[in-house]
């Protein structure tokens, strides 16, 4: 088993024409993912990557019958785009655009909660199951099959966790970008839930960096909830207060969202932390040992 | 991206926010004109930058004549206030605000923020104002209210009036601040907002609501469709080198460190500045050069690193993935080559043809230490640094 993807997932990719689409669709169909058409308003009816590209999602809906979006349009764009597919019955839906404006995200939170759909991202690496599916940016060659579950809102820095868990044999069973916008799709809590009750998963580990309470969030839900090892690592302990680092989510404001606080609350709810990033899969094997 | 007072009070006014009546100079020879069409005979003058506390720090000051006005001008133009929230260097004043004098009866407290927890806009209002806000939510936590704004609802009247309970607003007030939160809700959202505050939000001698504060601060990923706000950006509140690099659609922050940093990924250039301090080094800075690092994103941001002259040596942590590390290795020394890096520099290169691209590091003909494992690279860093 995995969570969210597989290689029976029937993906669509909205702006599907674009540069990054395209180079990343061909990277994911060679993947081996399930990709079944892509909408580009203008376009419809044109063939891309030997796909069918349809004006609207309903139109896909109908013709194609996907239930994963892969979202790619430019920011300004990206409200409509994720409602749009929302609209149509797309059950999960992944945007990797950075830049969307925190006020689209809060309507298009709002909405989708009350759908009861699953969205991954905005500003995020996207979703892979490794030897299954991949709808993101990763690069799928240093994934692995395996045992741990990568919950991570920053993309590099997830590879890294991906390789080293995969350069000490272990491999993953799915990895999750949640990206690094303030306002999320989905939070670690919601990913974790999906990982507590995934089989092949045997134990979590959980990148998170400076600003807001999603891991101190994350942390208590864990002690509550989550029976399998969860390791954590948080980047920006030397990140000064006040400046956004890179991430539109990552800045400490008014004191608030330190590595420091993150860690201490995380260490307190029984989560196991690696002090450094090049410790990742060192910590998640002596912790399965 | 930041506002100055007189450019919040003009978006208020628009909204139909009470601010006093204010005329901004960048001449000390204009105060006198300015003071004579506000009228009165009191006013207040004010420093303009974006930092907060300048109170405090002498930013700010009561003007019983135009003289007073136009020598508090002339000792602040063109010069660098520090506050508690600037750093040592502070921030230029080029505009100074003068406006009409209000009494004030009593301080208020009034913000909006999207509070990331909740996922909504919050409004948080106090009866105490005037003071930090985190105090009274310590010491007086009945003293505060934080209300939420549905985003599918916009501004709805009984929020105002629960917010006014607590403002303990009489009704005529309540009349007033109702007007001024839908003024504000709308406001908001319009402009992309990410904070507003108002402290103090006053009560006049006249029993009148009044704006005498404003600071707000604009998404910057919404600024594609705030033209207006866009042509309000002051470069002069930003360390030089930070707007260079937003410039160039780099991500930069300045640190006090002399290890340059160049990482691919914002979680990752925290990341290795956080490896460099654990190995005993100081980072000088945090940049995120992009997914794609090529020759020319890779020589900027080699340019805005070497810009910092305690920079001793620049440490490149790069995780190629979509885009192959031979590519990048290249990139890289084209860019060197181009910029003419003096000091050592450390490359970290891993994923898609790290091997090829750290050979080709190593056979450039250039000073560059290749070291494909983080931690090595961070403690060769780090002992070039000493």
């Amino acid at each position: 088993m995995s969570i969210l993807v597989n290689n029976s997932t029937r993906v669509l990719v909205q702006g599907f024409t674009g540069s990054q689409a395209t180079l990343h669709s061909e990277q994911a169909i060679e993947y081996g993912t399930n990709i079944v058409g892509g909408v580009t308003p203008g376009k419809g009816g044109q063939t891309h990557l030997g796909l069918p590209v349809f004006d609207t999602v309903h139109e896909a809906m109908k013709k194609v019958q996907p239930n994963a979006a892969l979202i790619f349009v430019p920011a300004p764009f990206c409200k409509d785009s994720i409602l749009e597919a929302a609209d149509a019955g797309i059950e999960l839906i992944i945007c990797i655009t950075e830049g969307v404006p925190t006020l689209d995200m809060l309507v298009v939170k709002e909405k989708i909660d009350q759908l009861g759909i699953t969205l991954i991202g905005p500003n995020c690496p996207g979703v892979i199951t490794p030897g299954e599916a991949k709808l993101g940016i990763m690069p799928g060659s240093i994934h692995k099959p395996g045992s741990i579950g990568i919950i991570s809102r920053s993309g590099t820095l997830t590879y890294e966790a991906v390789k080293q868990t995969t350069d000490l044999g272990m491999g993953q069973s799915s990895c999750v970008g949640i990206g690094g916008d303030p306002i999320p799709g989905s939070s670690f809590i919601d990913i974790l839930k999906l990982f507590e009750a995934d089989d092949q998963t045997k134990a979590i580990v959980m990148v998170g960096e400076i600003g807001g309470s999603a891991e101190e969030e994350a942390a208590e839900y864990i002690k509550n909830n989550v029976t399998k090892p969860v390791i954590s690592y948080i980047a920006g302990q030397t990140a000064p207060p006040g400046k956004r680092m890179g991430h539109a989510g990552a800045i400490i404001a008014g004191g608030k969202g330190t590595a420091a606080d993150k860690i201490a609350k995380l260490k307190e709810c029984g989560v196991e932390i690696a002090d450094s990033l090049v410790d990742i899969g060192k910590k998640v094997e002596e912790v399965l040992s | 991206m930041n506002l100055h007072e007189y450019q919040g009070k003009a978006l208020f006014k628009e909204y139909g926010l009470p601010v006093s009546k204010g005329i901004v100079i960048t001449d000390s020879n204009d105060a006198h004109k300015a003071c004579r069409e506000i009228g009165g005979s009191k006013w207040v003058v004010k420093a303009q930058v974006h930092a907060g506390g300048r109170g405090k720090s002498g930013g700010v000051k009561l003007v019983n004549n135009p003289d007073e006005a136009k020598e508090f001008a002339q000792n602040w133009l063109g010069k660098r206030l520090v506050t508690y929230q600037t750093d040592a260097k502070g921030q230029l004043v080029s505009s100074i605000l003068i406006e009409e004098c209000t009494d004030i009866d009593k301080e208020l407290y009034l913000s909006a923020v999207i509070d990331r927890g909740s996922r909504k806009i919050t409004f948080i209002g106090s009866s105490e104002g005037g003071v930090n806000i985190e105090e009274v939510a310590e010491k007086m936590p009945e003293k505060i209210i934080y209300e939420e704004i549905d985003p599918l609802c916009g501004p709805i009247g009984f929020k105002a009036r629960k917010i006014s309970k607590v403002l303990e607003l009489n009704p005529d007030q309540t009349k007033q601040f109702s007007k001024m939160f839908n003024g504000l809700v709308n406001l908001f959202i319009e402009k992309d907002l990410s904070l507003l505050e108002i402290n103090p939000l006053v009560i006049t001698s006249g029993g009148n609501l009044h704006c005498l504060d404003a600071k707000i601060n604009i998404d910057s990923n919404a600024l594609f469709r705030q033209k207006e706000i866009q042509d309000m950006h002051d470069p002069s509140q930003e360390d030089p080198r930070e707007y260079e690099a937003s410039k160039n659609d780099l991500s930069y922050v300045s640190l006090d460190g002399n290890i340059g940093c160049m990482v691919n990924g914002a979680g990752l250039a925290m990341g290795t500045m956080d490896t460099i301090k654990h190995f005993g080094g100081n980072p000088a800075n945090f940049l995120d050069v992009g997914g794609t690092a090529t020759q020319e994103r890779v020589a900027k941001a080699f340019k805005i690193i070497l810009d910092d002259k305690d920079v001793k040596v620049v440490l490149v942590n790069i995780f190629g993935g979509i885009v192959r590390c031979d590519l990048i290795a290249e990139g890289i020394i084209a860019a060197i080559n181009e910029v003419g890096v003096e000091i050592p520099v450390v490359v970290r290169l891993e994923g898609n043809n790290a091997d090829i691209g750290s050979d080709i590091l190593q056979n450039s003909g250039i000073e560059i230490k290749s070291i494909n494992n983080l931690a090595d690279a961070a403690k060769a860093a780090v002992e070039l640094s000493k």
